[in-house]
């Protein structure tokens, strides 16, 4: 399915080096990367190998320091209305409720979104009870839920994932990652999720990018057409799939 | 209604001790609370009084929207912009531990001996105090809330609006209660100089009478208006930081 859709975003060797007092660092060394409309893509490897580098360029938060990052054949170089992000920590204003957090993207943005649009992405993703709360207020999965239904919101094309569940627990987790493959499936938006979890990679990645230690390394591609869909976890494809992609990272390690 | 039974308690246990104080030093010294508020119930009775309490109020309220009209505004920008900052930092440095009050000549030189001259003197302690708070908070906004202002598509301005100005009202607020304390204390030494209206006037020409209880008077009044502003700066962060009083 995902093969008929056009290309959405592309890094053409993309090189990102950090200017710090204490000298260069190389976050990514000429990196080719494509994503296609409605498609998935999970990026797992080690840290410091420059998967989340490759997900601030694709936001673009971050410019890269040699090649050129393509949304939509254009080149990007700073937010676009149709790319949506969700960070490691949320990135909550403590200040806003749960509403007010979720609406903001829609109000700086000027979108067609309305309150109630609000409202029933929060019924959507349970937690339409919470939205007079403050982020303080919230267990750590509410609070990822805020942070999805604000990306969610805006309908992006685009919506990039940073280690979004790495401090959750594992079943809190695992509902997440369910929630996410159901909000694919009934908006089928292309997906780039950053993440050092194999079973995570596998359950919501239709294609796994496994990254080396070397900066912007790519090992292998791994092709996974069942990410996202119903029951996909604990079948038998789920669990030869994520040995796999355990091989490929301990080969590199 | 907990907090005002706390503070009904605290007004008592207060006003004992200071009762017991006047025993034990006489009323020459020491003017028991009775003996206070019988004269502080008399002097509300004369135009004159109030026109000290409102220029006292007057110059500290003007002092402090001086101050935080310039202080805050520049923190924020030294705060956000580490090439402003890293211009400014030595010049605050240098400058800040310097007492400003010792500059109140040559302020009064500058500004006259009216409302002015005191009014920037209360301003310049009070600036630094502010500046130095806020700048600290706008450091202190994480790179991951402007990441995700950003990649919702807000500008710098909506950074401002939505990001570091409400996560720094807190601090100022904080600052701004410190800052009370200070510009009371301050008052009563500018008031004592080239006026014959405010608080601190009043309580020297009280004491030139050697009337007690009327210092008394002075000092409860300043009391109050320290009370009063301290309240007014709570009721404002009850009010616009609710998120932080959870």
């Amino acid at each position: 399915m995902p093969a008929s859709f056009p290309e959405l975003i592309r890094c053409r060797g993309v090189t990102k080096t950090y200017r710090t007092e204490k000298g260069p660092i190389h976050a990514l060394d000429r990196t080719d990367l494509a994503l296609r409309g409605g498609q998935t893509m999970a990026l797992v490897g080690p840290s410091g190998c420059g998967k989340s580098t490759i997900l601030l360029l694709l936001s673009g938060l971050e410019k890269p320091t040699a090649g050129v990052v393509e949304f939509k054949g254009e080149p990007l170089v700073r937010p676009h209305r149709e790319i949506a992000l969700v960070l490691q920590d949320y990135g909550l204003f403590p200040w806003k409720t749960v509403q007010k957090n979720v609406e903001l993207g829609l109000s700086i943005r000027g979108g067609n979104g309305s309150r109630t649009a609000v409202h029933e992405l929060l019924a959507e993703l349970d937690i339409a009870d919470k939205s007079d709360a403050y982020p303080q207020q919230l267990s750590g999965g509410q609070k990822q839920r805020v942070a999805l239904a604000r990306a969610l919101v805006l309908n992006p094309s685009l919506l990039l994932l940073d280690e979004p569940f790495a401090a959750l627990d594992t079943l809190t987790r695992e509902r997440l990652q369910d929630q996410v493959a159901a909000a694919w499936r009934r908006r089928r938006f292309g997906a780039a999720l950053v993440t050092h979890n194999i079973q995570e990679a596998v359950r919501l990645g239709q294609m796994i990018v496994v990254m080396g230690k070397s900066p912007g390394t790519v090992l292998g591609v791994i092709d996974n057409p069942r990410a996202c869909t119903r029951d996909y976890r604990g079948s038998d494809e789920f669990y030869e799939l994520s040995g796999m992609v355990r091989g490929h990272l301990e080969r590199s390690a | 209604m907990r907090s005002r039974w706390n503070y009904l308690l605290a007004a008592f246990i207060l006003l004992m001790v200071w009762q017991a104080g006047a025993w034990w030093a006489g009323d020459a010294i020491l003017a028991g609370p009775l003996a206070v508020g019988a004269k502080l119930v008399s002097e509300a009775q004369t135009g004159r009084f109030w026109l000290h309490v409102g220029s006292s109020t007057l110059r500290v309220l003007a002092a402090l929207a001086l101050s935080f009209l310039t202080a805050v505004p520049l923190g924020l920008f030294l705060g956000s912009s580490q090439r402003a900052d890293r211009i400014a930092k030595p010049l605050i440095y240098l400058t800040y531990p310097v007492p400003k009050i010792v500059f109140l000549p040559v302020v009064l030189l500058v500004f006259g001996l009216g409302n002015w001259g005191k009014i920037v003197m209360l301003s310049m302690i009070l600036f630094f105090q502010l500046l130095i708070t806020t700048r600290d908070a706008a450091r202190g906004v994480k790179r991951g809330a402007r990441l995700s202002l950003y990649s919702l598509g807000g500008t710098k301005w909506d950074l401002f609006v939505h990001v570091i100005w409400p996560s720094c009202l807190p601090s100022v607020l904080t600052a701004l209660r410190i800052a009370t304390g200070t510009v009371v204390a301050v008052l009563f030494f500018v008031e004592s100089i080239g006026t014959r209206y405010g608080m601190g006037f009043y309580i020297l020409d009280a004491w030139g009478r050697a009337d007690v209880p009327l210092i008394f008077v002075g000092i409860v009044v300043l009391a109050l208006l320290g009370v009063l502003l301290y309240e007014t700066f709570d009721i404002l962060e009850r009010v616009f930081c609710r998120w932080n009083q959870l």
